[in-house]
């Protein structure tokens, strides 16, 4: 799975009440709720976003709240991956549950400027910039992570558990 | 084995487990609320699941926007209700019948010593505070508890955070909080657990455990836990008959690190905007105008904290220029407070006393900021926007600074308060 997209940049500690505040949490539809992706830092993010973008961002990514609306807002809203410096946790397991992929990628930050084209290979963790050559490592997901995004995401994943057990 | 990695393994049944190893573990207790309820319902439809693992292991709060706060929230209430109706969930706290979710817990008996804890909720992890391994997952993850009662874990490395000394008059738990966080920072133990102990722990109350648990995510932290003792165990007596088995740590157990912390001269602490570690001594922000001031939430609703801001507030009242909101955080609380004539003393002064619920703490409702202005809170977030408008400031700070700020409309010292 190779993810071509240019950057959007975040810096560190970007929280989950900034990717989707407290008041659009009443949304249930995806596609609402990706019209307020990143409502507290740029109500044009979604236009951004749009054209199918790649979000890097520092240190402690998604931290505060865990509604996994956050990361769905990012996804509707055209991110196809999130690469960081490292992520909080809870937004860490909601993205790869709704199949956004995230990657940690340390030298992220330093290395990629907002707008850089990048190809990133997720089964190898490798992360190629277009626009200056460099090539960065990510680290590797492990497997069954890895079983999940291809299957989608998780709700796709468990329910072939459930159709084979039943 | 410390106190984490021992849960842990009894969850999963294994005879040791280590840190960084992944584990499936069986889960005691599930909590959802309004507004991640929902989704988790959704997503536990879409799975092709048809009954929750066990309908008694299961509870569902309604807390968030309660009363329902517009037509939409409304909706998400009846959401919640039509699932807890079709799966016969037999504890659900409706409105009226609970309030934040983290409080009604513990007190309603859903949390108990060495018990594997998870809820679709950040704050979860506040029932560490009795010796659980609690945690916050996502709405589908909580779909996927509801249909198979398991969720993987990575075990977590544990930083241990010793404190010692007494507290000054007037200093309080959620000061020590607050200096922890600015301590050891706010990705500082991202993924990992955070192990409170030392003489200072064990001399705390519930209540004031609570606090320090509560913000443990705060730092990044999956758990932050405390060993059980007699209070803890006095507590849960109490109000469960379920049978448990504590744990503790052996003596021997490792730790990533340690974090020493000595509160003897430990000042009032505030979280200035827009970052929870970003805190400083109440000295260095002194003067800061606020226009509200809100007393309430999972960290400081409960009754200890109304008692420390009610003898601030006692027959004063509160600046002109200030609104003073005070939501206790539970059923409970708020007729315990009523008959210790807190709320009393809390309407004389000019205060707003709200239903049990989370209020202003997540922007939701009752009491939103406006652009440009200010808050002191005892809410446990200060990001962007948390309070309403994303041009609005959030300051956070102990009950008894925040109704000293109250009563002077600028952030105050308690102690030069208490004084006068
Ligand atoms: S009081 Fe605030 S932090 Fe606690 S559960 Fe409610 S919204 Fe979350």
């Amino acid at each position: 799975m190779t993810i071509n997209g240019k950057v959007i940049k975040f810096a560190s500690n970007i929280d989950t009440d900034v990717i989707l505040p407290g008041p659009y949490l009443v949304h249930t539809d995806p596609y609402e709720l990706a019209k307020h992706a990143m409502a507290g830092l740029d109500p044009n993010f979604p236009e951004k976003a749009a054209s199918g973008v790649i979000v890097v961002g520092g240190k402690n990514f998604g931290c505060g709240s865990s509604r996994e609306q956050a990361p769905i807002a990012l996804k509707y809203s055209g991110v196809q991956c999130v690469l960081a410096e490292s992520f909080a946790r809870i937004f860490y397991r909601n993205a790869i549950t709704i199949g956004l992929p995230v990657l940690v990628c340390t030298g992220i930050s330093s290395k990629v400027k907002e707008g850089d084209e990048l190809a990133v290979n997720l089964q190898m963790g490798k992360v190629e910039n277009k626009t200056n050559g460099s090539v960065l490592q990510a680290t590797k997901l492990p497997e069954f992570i890895m079983e999940i995004l291809e299957n989608g995401g998780l709700i796709s994943h468990l329910k072939r558990r459930f159709e084979t057990n039943e | 084995m410390n106190i984490i990695e021992k849960i842990l393994a009894n969850a999963s049944g294994k005879q040791e487990v280590s840190p960084g190893e992944i584990v499936e573990a069986n889960i005691d207790v599930a909590m959802t609320h309004d507004l991640t309820g929902p989704l988790a319902i959704k997503s536990f439809h879409e799975i092709g699941a048809k009954k929750v693992w066990d309908k008694h292991k299961v509870v569902v709060i309604l807390d968030h926007l309660v009363p329902a706060s517009s037509v939409i929230s409304a909706g998400l209430h009846k959401t919640v209700r039509d699932f807890v109706k079709e799966q016969k969930i037999t504890n659900f706290y409706d409105v009226g019948r609970g309030g934040v979710c983290h409080q009604v817990m513990p007190e309603m008996g859903h949390v108990r010593p060495g018990e594997v804890i998870v809820g679709s909720d950040s704050h979860t992890c506040t029932y560490g505070a009795f010796g659980a391994f609690s945690t916050g997952i996502g709405s589908t993850e909580m779909a996927a508890v509801f249909a198979t009662g398991k969720l993987w874990f990575r075990v977590p490395e544990v930083i241990k955070v010793d404190v010692t000394g007494k507290f000054q008059k007037l200093v309080s738990a959620k000061d020590l909080t607050l200096n922890v966080v600015g301590t050891v920072g706010a990705d500082g133990a991202i993924y990992k657990g955070l192990e409170f102990c030392g003489s200072t722990i064990r001399d705390m109350t519930i209540d004031g455990r609570m606090v320090l648990a509560n913000m443990a995510v705060e730092m990044g932290a999956k758990a932050g836990i405390i060993e059980p003792d007699k209070k803890t165990l006095d507590y849960v007596n109490a109000r469960t008959d379920k049978p448990f088995t504590a744990v503790k740590s052996d003596k021997d157990s490792t730790y990533e690190r340690t974090v020493n912390i000595d509160v003897s001269d430990l000042e009032p602490q505030v979280a200035v905007p827009h970052s929870v570690d970003n805190v400083k001594p109440v000295s260095e922000v002194e003067g800061t105008e606020v226009n509200q001031a809100f007393i309430g939430s999972c960290t400081n609703g409960r009754l200890e904290d109304l008692r420390d801001a009610a003898k601030i507030v006692k027959g004063k009242k509160i600046a002109k220029t200030v609104r003073l909101i005070v939501i206790p955080a539970s059923q409970e609380i708020y007729l315990n407070a009523i008959n210790e004539g807190l709320i009393k003393l809390f309407m004389e002064s000019g205060a707003t006393v709200g239903n049990p619920n989370c209020g202003p703490c997540l922007g939701g409702h009752m009491g939103i900021m406006a652009d440009g202005e200010a808050c002191i809170s005892t809410s446990n977030r200060n990001f962007i926007g948390r309070m309403g408008s994303t041009k609005s400031f959030v300051y956070l700070a102990s009950p008894a600074t925040v109704a000293a700020s109250a009563l002077t409309g600028k952030i105050t010292d308690p102690r030069k308060e208490a004084e006068v």
